[in-house]
C-alpha cells in the first residue's frame, strides 16, 4: 500500500496530506483524498484544528515543558561545545539543565534569568 | 430507654444525617443548577427502591481541627436499589458536605458498595461530584483512591460499571471514572481534568476556562474520556436507564431479552439511503436503523471520532453491539481516535456476551503525518486486536467500499468473524481503484501520449474487474452477496444460529493488547 505509492500525477498533494476542497453550497463539506480517490465528506472537530507538521531545527533549543529560568549561562558570540550548559530550565519541581546539543557558536538568547517559557520556546539559538 | 424512645432517638440521628451539609450548602448546590446527592439517587432509581448503608459512618482525622468537625456520611451516600427493576449498588458524592472530598472513611464507604456489587454481581453506578482529595486527611486519602482504582480494575469485565460526573471531578479522582465502562457527563455540570485552569495559569501562564479545558463538551467530542453527553441531569438519568436495559448484569449472563419488534422500513429504507457512487456520504445509522427491532440504536460517544458509529440497538429482542463506519465523517476512515472507540466498544460487548454486527463502508487509514506522529500504527492495531479476541458471534456485513487494510480490520472473515455478508454494492480490493491504477499502470500511463485518458480508462478497466463483491466471494471471503433489503434476513439467521458459539481462547493469563 504505503510504500508503493506512485509519483503523484495531482500536484495538491504534498507529502501525501489529503487536501480539503471547500465544496460550494455546502459549508461543512469537504473533499478528503484517500489513495487517490477523493471523497466528499464532513471533518470532525480535531481534524479540523490539527496543525501543520513543522520540522525540528537543530540550530534553535527549545524548552520541552513550560518553566521558569533561574539562570542563563551563556551570552551570543560564545562558542560551545556539545554538552555545555545554556541555561536552567525549572518546571515540575524539577531543575533542568539545557545543554548543547553540537559544537557551535550562539547566535541568540531568547531569555533572561526570572523568565517564564511556554512549551516549545526558543530559549537559545546556535549559528 | 423503651423501643419506642429508641426509635425516636434514630429517628432524630438520621434526621441530622439526611441533612447532609445543611441548608446553606445545599441552596448553594442548587444555586448551580445541580440536585442534591441524596435527588439524583432518587431520581434515578426506581421509586422507594434506594436502601442507604453507613449512613452514620463518621471520619477519624484529628489533625488541622478535623476532629472539631462533624460531616454527616463523610461526604457519600452509598446502598442498593433496583433500575426498571434491575438491581445495582450506587454510590453519590454529596458535595454539599465538605464539597465531597475525599477522605478515608468516604472512600472506605466506597470500596464497601464496590465489594456488594461484586459480591453479588450487579452492576456498580458511581455518581462523581467532589473537590478532591481531603486534604487534611494527607496520605490517607491518596491511600482511599488507590483502593478505588483497585476495585475498579477487579471489577472491569465481571460487573458493568458507570460513572456519572455531575460537578468537578479533578485530579486524582478522575482515574477512577477514567477505569469504569461508561462516563456519563452533563452541559456545563461536568468537569474533569488531572490539573485545573488555575495551576495551568500560575504554572504554565496559559489561560484556558475550567469548562473549555475539561467540560462536558470537551470530553465528549476531543478526548473521548466521556461516553454520553446530556444536556440535564434528568436526560443523564433517561440515558442510564436506557443504557441499564441494554446491558447484563454481569460477565456470566446475558442482555434480558426484549419483545421481537420489526424495524420501521418505511422510513428507514436501504434503498432511500445509500447513493450508489462510493465517494459519496450517507447516514450509516439509517442503515443500522433499518435492521434493528423498533429501529432503535442507542449510540455510544456519538460526538467523539464520529468517522466510527458504535452502539446498542436490539434484533428479535436481543441486545447487539452494532459498529459501522460513518461515511459521512471523514469518509468512514479509520485513524488513532476511530480505532480506539471502536477497540474498546468491541471488548465491551466481547467481556458481556453480547454479539457484534460490524457494517463496513471505508476507504482504509486516514493518511497523513499528524495521524503517524500520533502513533495510528499502535492505536489501529487496537481494534485488530479486539476483533480477533472477541468471542462473541461476530456477524459483518460488507456495504460499499471495504479497501485494504480498512477491509482486513473491520471484523474479515480473516480475523475469524462468523458469518460475512456483501452487498451486490461491495468493492473488496486491495485500495481504491484510483490508487491501485496508478500503481499497477504507473509506466503505461506515464508513457502514454495523453497520460490523463490512459489513467482514466485504467482505472475503469480496474473497477470492471476488481470493485466488485465476486472476486473475494471467489476465494471464499464472504458467505454470501445478499439484497440489501435482505440484510436483517440474514444478520438475524447468522446470529440466532450462532447462539451456542464456543470459541475458547488459547490459555493465557491475559493478552497484551497494544494499549
Amino acid at each position: 500500500m504505503a510504500d508503493t505509492q506512485p509519483d503523484k500525477i495531482d500536484s495538491s498533494i504534498v507529502n501525501n496530506v489529503p487536501v480539503m476542497k471547500k465544496r460550494k453550497g455546502d459549508k461543512d463539506q469537504i473533499a478528503l483524498m484517500v489513495d487517490d480517490v477523493i471523497y466528499t465528506t464532513r471533518p470532525n472537530k480535531k481534524y479540523s484544528q490539527r496543525k501543520p507538521y513543522k520540522p525540528a531545527n537543530p540550530k534553535i533549543i527549545t524548552s520541552f515543558m513550560p518553566g521558569n529560568i533561574p539562570k542563563v549561562m551563556v551570552k551570543p558570540g560564545q562558542d560551545v561545545k556539545e554538552g555545555d550548559e545554556l541555561c536552567i530550565l525549572e518546571a515540575m519541581k524539577m531543575k533542568n539543565i539545557i545543554l548543547a546539543p553540537a559544537d557551535g557558536k550562539i547566535k541568540r538568547v531568547n531569555v533572561k534569568e526570572g523568565d517564564v517559557v511556554p512549551k516549545n520556546h526558543a530559549l537559545v539559538e546556535l549559528k | 430507654m423503651s423501643i419506642k424512645q429508641k426509635t425516636l432517638d434514630l429517628k432524630k440521628r438520621m434526621q441530622s444525617a439526611l441533612q447532609g451539609g445543611g441548608a446553606k450548602a445545599i441552596e448553594k448546590q442548587v444555586a448551580l443548577g445541580k440536585m442534591t446527592a441524596r435527588e439524583r439517587i432518587i431520581s434515578l432509581l426506581d421509586p422507594n427502591s434506594f436502601h442507604e448503608y453507613d449512613l452514620f459512618v463518621e471520619h477519624a482525622a484529628k489533625d488541622f481541627d478535623m476532629d472539631k468537625k462533624h460531616l454527616p456520611g463523610d461526604g457519600v451516600i452509598t446502598g442498593t436499589g433496583t433500575i426498571s427493576g434491575f438491581p445495582v449498588c450506587i454510590y453519590a458524592q454529596d458535595f454539599t458536605v465538605a464539597g465531597g472530598s475525599l477522605g478515608l472513611m468516604h472512600a472506605r464507604k466506597i470500596g464497601k458498595i464496590m465489594d456488594h456489587a461484586m459480591n453479588l454481581k450487579i452492576p456498580i453506578i458511581g455518581i462523581n461530584d467532589s473537590g478532591g482529595a481531603r486534604i487534611q486527611e494527607g496520605v490517607n486519602s491518596l491511600a482511599g483512591y488507590g483502593e478505588i482504582f483497585y476495585r475498579n480494575t477487579r471489577a472491569s469485565g465481571v460487573i458493568p460499571q458507570i460513572s456519572v460526573i455531575l460537578g468537578p471531578c479533578a485530579g486524582g479522582a478522575v482515574y477512577s471514572p477514567a477505569l469504569t465502562d461508561f462516563v456519563f457527563v452533563v452541559d456545563k455540570i461536568s468537569k474533569m481534568f488531572i490539573t485545573g485552569p488555575e495551576v495551568i495559569r500560575s504554572v504554565l501562564g496559559e489561560e484556558i476556562s475550567m469548562e473549555e479545558l475539561g467540560g462536558a463538551r470537551v470530553h465528549s467530542e476531543v478526548t473521548g474520556n466521556a461516553h454520553f453527553f446530556s444536556e440535564s441531569e434528568t436526560e443523564c438519568f433517561d440515558k442510564i436507564k436506557k443504557l441499564i436495559s441494554y446491558i447484563p448484569w454481569n460477565n456470566k449472563r446475558k442482555a434480558a431479552p426484549f419483545p421481537k419488534k420489526a424495524p420501521k422500513t418505511r422510513q428507514f429504507k436501504i434503498d432511500n439511503i445509500i447513493p450508489t457512487d462510493p465517494r459519496e456520504p450517507y447516514d450509516v445509522r439509517d442503515v443500522i436503523k433499518s435492521i434493528s427491532d423498533d429501529s432503535e440504536f442507542f449510540e455510544v460517544q456519538e460526538l467523539f471520532a464520529a468517522n466510527m458509529v458504535v452502539g446498542f440497538g436490539r434484533m428479535n429482542g436481543q441486545t447487539i453491539g452494532f459498529l459501522a463506519n460513518q461515511p459521512m465523517v471523514l469518509a468512514g476512515v479509520l485513524d488513532v481516535d476511530s480505532s480506539d472507540k471502536a477497540a474498546r466498544f468491541i471488548r465491551y460487548c466481547d467481556a458481556f456476551n453480547i454479539p457484534l454486527v460490524t457494517m463496513v463502508d471505508l476507504p482504509g487509514y486516514l493518511p497523513g503525518i499528524d495521524q503517524e506522529h500520533a502513533g495510528v500504527i499502535r492505536h489501529g492495531a487496537k481494534i485488530l486486536y479486539s476483533y480477533s479476541e472477541a468471542t462473541v458471534p461476530k456477524v459483518t456485513v460488507i456495504l460499499r467500499k471495504a479497501y485494504g487494510g480498512g477491509y482486513i480490520a473491520m471484523c474479515s472473515r480473516h480475523l475469524k468473524a462468523d458469518f460475512v455478508f456483501a452487498w451486490p454494492t461491495a468493492e473488496i480490493a486491495v485500495m481504491g481503484p484510483e490508487g491501485a491504477a496508478n500503481i499497477i499502470f504507473r509506466h503505461e500511463i506515464m508513457n502514454s501520449p495523453n497520460p490523463e485518458e490512459t489513467r482514466q480508462k485504467k482505472v475503469e478497466e480496474y473497477k470492471k474487474k476488481f470493485a466488485n463483491p465476486y472476486v473475494a466471494a471467489a476465494h471464499g471471503y464472504i458467505d454470501a452477496v445478499i439484497e440489501p433489503d435482505e440484510t436483517r434476513r440474514f444478520v438475524l439467521h447468522a446470529l440466532e444460529i450462532s447462539a451456542e458459539k464456543s470459541d475458547e481462547p488459547p490459555f493465557k493469563k491475559h493478552g497484551i493488547p497494544p494499549f
